[in-house]
């Protein structure tokens, strides 16, 4: 029996499984509704602003547009599982605190999942790089200014040796 | 201990970078149903009749309300009551909302929604404002004031401008329009009612006006203000745009809690927010400006019009601040403005941050280029012979003696950061080999800070220290995201001499402190800061006068600082002694404070008077290369530099700027909100394009502080304007990169256009 079949899911390190009639949810339903891990936001519901970003096995993904169908067996992270078992925050986490990339916070877990995907692939990515990557997440407040500082900075924490 | 001006702090930024924040919609309640709104298929239409029964019919739906079923007021409007919370009779836009469903679940209720029925007479919309002002138009709202689609008249009369006009040396003769913009917070709009046992019907949304809600929700129940008490909960973003609307949303879930006497929680998906919610107003803007040969600006005559949309809103106060700087920064002999705006069936439009100023902006510093181009004159050398200086009379004969006038050093400042004088010289002006045409450009503005005289401009503060040396602190001004508590806890700090460890900010709801008025128009830092400062220095006068004896010597010689209470030569107590002092005393130390703007004054008929209590001075440049083949504007470089008095939480001044920057550069060269027949074609943000961070190039904000005499902090605030003038500069670069003038928001270039 492989595991779709089990209708299992892993979130934040939890194994879940998953209602037969939860099925035609979203995953971002799933995760807000079922789950209460409401720091997956719901900005525009067709994939435009990322505010419902999670890493799923490794890769930035639009939540309202993920079919909780489609993910069963897979490993899915949202903001709220990016702490240590201690509570002691991400290093992306605390670089967007101290590099005030914070304003009205909605797109912030979005944001912090984007640069999360991108920092798992590349330790020391350009300023430019950070952009574009992080292009799928919209932010109406930052101008993305502080943000891109914020990931740039993040890459030194997680990576202190470099490239 | 200056805590500001260094620090990085927010006092919610663990909550928001872990997710734990709990926004409206974040938010359970025991037994809470869920509503949902039913729009109107109309766009203009006048006897309307709704059925809802088979929509009550559906299952898990617990009840379709409509106006009919209003108990209090229906309408609503901060000015004009126009505004219906419920639609009754009559359509006039298609963001009108006919019922509201209301279920045991979300999806119950979504499932009904298609089950309401309406009829109407169809009626053929106007949404052209010039249309709407003819005599010969149908009256859009019969019974309104006049009984006319004319909203307001706003004017400014300084001498005869015509005469001024027919002496001039250059008459330039110019019209620019703009376009609807939407506020496109991140989070749409949420409430939830809930029904207390004790009769209190609780609110929490997102909004930002608490107090508005509460006035909507009450008038609409029927009930006592003090029977509704409204939460400040987290909200994401508002940029003005968090005020009716929030507030009617807000309402009509009151509505359906108190007709089924249980929680009901009402959330905007991005669509109905996009579609109900008001916008930027579009502008139509005709400018006569005349200039002598040395390049001063003598006479101005202006005619405005602006589109209101199907309700009043707030646009006699947008287009009130466009009077009084309709000529920008600068002095003039002669003035002759009019602004009307006009009703249509188009959505409506009221407060997004810039308010009437943007617009205005957009065509100012377009014409200060033009005209230093005729003249012979660099645009630096025009805007330097005409800006207002230390002492002079603004247009509206407001003489700027109270305050420091640093426009002059910030544009110096601007040039330097910029380095637009060497830059200058390379713009292609259409010209020169290869397929990039470079441009670099700039604009300046003063902005009037917070209300003006707009209204009444008051807000409080209560400091409430407990025993064991910590600080309760609230004020009522609304956190929109901006991070206004921390502002207020890094100012408590400051006046008490205590560290922010010891503050707690508590958040306020409607039911415990006066209302502040709403946190627009750049008010927050200067007006809750203002009542914030002022509450520390009635409790350390409260303090000071209760152990100064003890302290061994006067009350005026007690100090506070180093987390010290003390007099110098005498005793000093921790902050923990004096609080426990205090109470031995049987003095509670308790303040509270409240800062009233100062004077301000203006004539309606003349439009004379001091608008403002003081400016904010700002300059921005764009730097940028356009492609010839593609016509496709790429940003290279944009610098920002305000003066704002002093900066409180230095970090959030930089953010603010970066922020305002990327609305300007969306209204400049974006966003454009494709209202045809008055119907929006784009109703989400894949369709509606705000910048997103590859959109924008590196940023530099740089501040400047001139500590302001007229606020209680010395500060005063960057929201607004950072948003007013990139949008010019960017247009003042790309005509010296292409040598086209662009007249009319956003810029578009095609390849043709190059040719």
């Amino acid at each position: 029996m492989s595991s779709s079949d089990e209708r299992v899911i892993t979130v934040n390190g939890v194994v879940r499984s998953v209602a037969r009639e939860d099925l035609d949810l979203s995953l971002l339903e799933y995760l807000r509704e079922r789950l209460d891990l409401t720091g997956v936001k719901n900005g525009c519901g067709v994939g435009a602003c990322g505010a419902c970003t999670v890493v799923i096995d490794g890769q930035g993904k639009r939540s309202c547009r993920t079919k909780l169908s489609s993910v069963l067996g897979k490993n899915v992270i949202t903001v709220e599982g990016l702490e240590g078992p201690d509570g002691s925050l991400h290093p992306i986490q605390q670089s967007f605190i101290d590099c005030g990339a914070i304003q009205c916070g909605f797109c912030t877990p979005g944001m912090v999942m984007s640069a999360y995907a991108l920092l798992l692939r590349e330790k020391r990515p350009s300023r430019d790089r950070i952009r574009k990557a992080m292009s799928g997440n919209l932010c109406r407040c930052t101008g993305y200014q502080q943000i891109i500082d914020a990931v740039e900075m993040a890459a030194k924490r997680m990576y202190p040796g470099g490239l | 201990m200056p805590v500001s001006g260094t620090t990085v702090f927010r006092n919610d930024a663990v909550s928001k970078v872990t997710g734990r924040a709990k926004y409206t919609d974040d938010l359970k309640f025991y037994g809470m149903a869920h509503a949902v709104v039913v729009y109107t298929g109309y766009v203009r239409a006048e006897h309307l009749r709704v059925d809802v029964d088979a929509a009550s019919a559906s299952p898990g739906v617990l009840g379709v309300f409509t106006a009919a079923d209003i108990p209090g007021q229906i309408c609503f409007g901060q000015i004009n009551r126009d505004y219906a919370m419920l639609a009754q009779e009559r359509i006039l836009c298609e963001g009108d909302v006919i019922a509201l469903v209301v279920a045991e679940t979300r999806a119950a209720a979504l499932a009904a929604a298609p089950l309401v029925k309406e009829q109407a007479d169809e009626l053929p919309p106007v949404t052209d404002p010039f249309e709407a002002l003819k005599p010969d138009a149908p009256i859009l709202r019969p019974g309104s004031a006049g009984n006319t689609n004319r909203i307001n008249h706003g004017r400014v009369r300084k001498g005869d401008a015509e005469a001024v006009l027919q002496g001039c040396d250059l008459v330039l003769d110019e019209e620019f329009s703009t376009q609807f913009i939407e506020h496109a917070y991140m989070e749409p709009e949420a409430g939830i009612a809930v029904p207390r046992p004790d009769g209190v019907i609780e609110i929490y949304g997102s909004m930002q006006h608490p107090y508005s809600t509460r006035r909507f929700v009450s008038a609409m129940l029927g009930e006592p203000l003090a029977n509704v008490e409204v939460y400040m909960t987290p909200m994401g973003g508002g940029f003005g745009g968090k005020d009716d609307t929030a507030a009617i949303v807000c309402a009509r879930a009151a509505l359906a809690a108190r007709k089924l006497n249980r929680p009901v929680k009402l959330t905007y998906d991005r669509s109905w927010s996009m579609k109900e919610s008001y916008k930027r107003h579009p502008y139509h803007l005709h400018y006569r400006v005349g200039f002598d040969k040395r390049g001063k600006l003598r006479g101005a005559d202006i005619d405005m019009v602006s589109d209101s949309g199907a309700y009043t809103s707030v646009t006699p106060w947008v287009n009130w601040r466009s009077t009084a700087q309709c000529c920008g920064p600068y002095t003039a002999d002669a003035v002759r403005m009019d602004i009307v705006a006009a009703t249509t069936n188009n959505v409506f439009t009221g407060a997004m941050r810039g308010f009437g100023a943007p617009q205005v902006n957009f065509a100012v510093e377009q014409l200060m280029d033009m005209a230093a181009e005729k003249l012979g004159l660099s645009p630096v050398e025009i805007r330097r012979i005409n800006m207002v200086k230390q002492g002079d009379a603004t247009i509206t004969g407001q003489v700027l003696d109270n305050h420091t006038v640093s426009l002059e050093a910030v544009m110096d400042r601007l040039l330097a950061e910029s380095s637009y004088r060497e830059k200058y010289p390379s713009c292609s002006r259409g010209k020169g080999e290869g397929d990039e045409l470079y441009g670099i450009g700039f604009s300046i503005s003063y902005r009037g800070a917070s209300l003006g005289a707009e209204g009444m401009d008051y807000c409080s503060s209560i400091i409430n220290c407990q025993m064991d040396g910590s600080i309760l602190l609230e004020a009522a001004i609304h956190e929109n995201g901006q991070g206004a508590e921390s502002v207020q806890m890094m100012i408590l700090s400051e006046e008490l001499g205590v560290p922010l460890s010891r503050i707690r900010y508590k958040r306020p709801s409607t039911s415990n402190i006066p209302d502040g008025g709403t946190t627009v128009a750049t008010r927050g830092t200067i007006m809750g800061g203002g009542a914030v400062a002022i509450a520390a220095r009635n409790l350390k006068k409260l303090i000071a006068e209760t152990l100064a004896e003890e302290l061994g010597g006067d009350p005026s010689e007690v100090v506070f600082e180093n987390d010290t209470v003390s007099v110098p030569l005498g005793k000093s107590f921790s902050w923990e002694e004096a609080m426990k002092a205090m109470h031995l005393h049987r003095v509670y130390p308790y303040a509270f404070g409240t800062f009233q703007a100062p004077h301000v004054s203006w004539d309606e008929e003349l439009g004379q008077g001091d608008a403002y209590f003081t400016f904010v001075y700002s300059a921005q440049a764009a730097e940028l290369t356009v492609s010839r083949k593609t016509g496709k504007i790429k940003l290279l470089s944009l610098t920002a530099v305000h003066d704002i008095g002093r900066a409180i939480n230095r970090a959030m001044v930089l953010g603010q700027m970066y922020g305002g920057i990327a609305q300007a550069v969306g209204q400049a060269l974006s966003e454009d909100l494709a209202v045809r027949e008055g119907r929006i074609g784009n109703l989400n943000l894949d369709k509606y394009k705000i910048p997103r961070a590859k959109d924008l190039p590196e940023i530099k904000g740089i501040i400047v502080e001139n500590p302001d005499p007229t606020s209680p902090t010395g500060a005063k605030g960057i929201g607004e304007p950072a948003l007013e003038l990139m949008a010019p500069a960017i247009a003042n670069a790309v005509y010296n990169a292409t040598g086209l003038r662009f007249h009319n928001l956003p810029i578009t270039i095609t390849p043709e256009d190059l040719k």
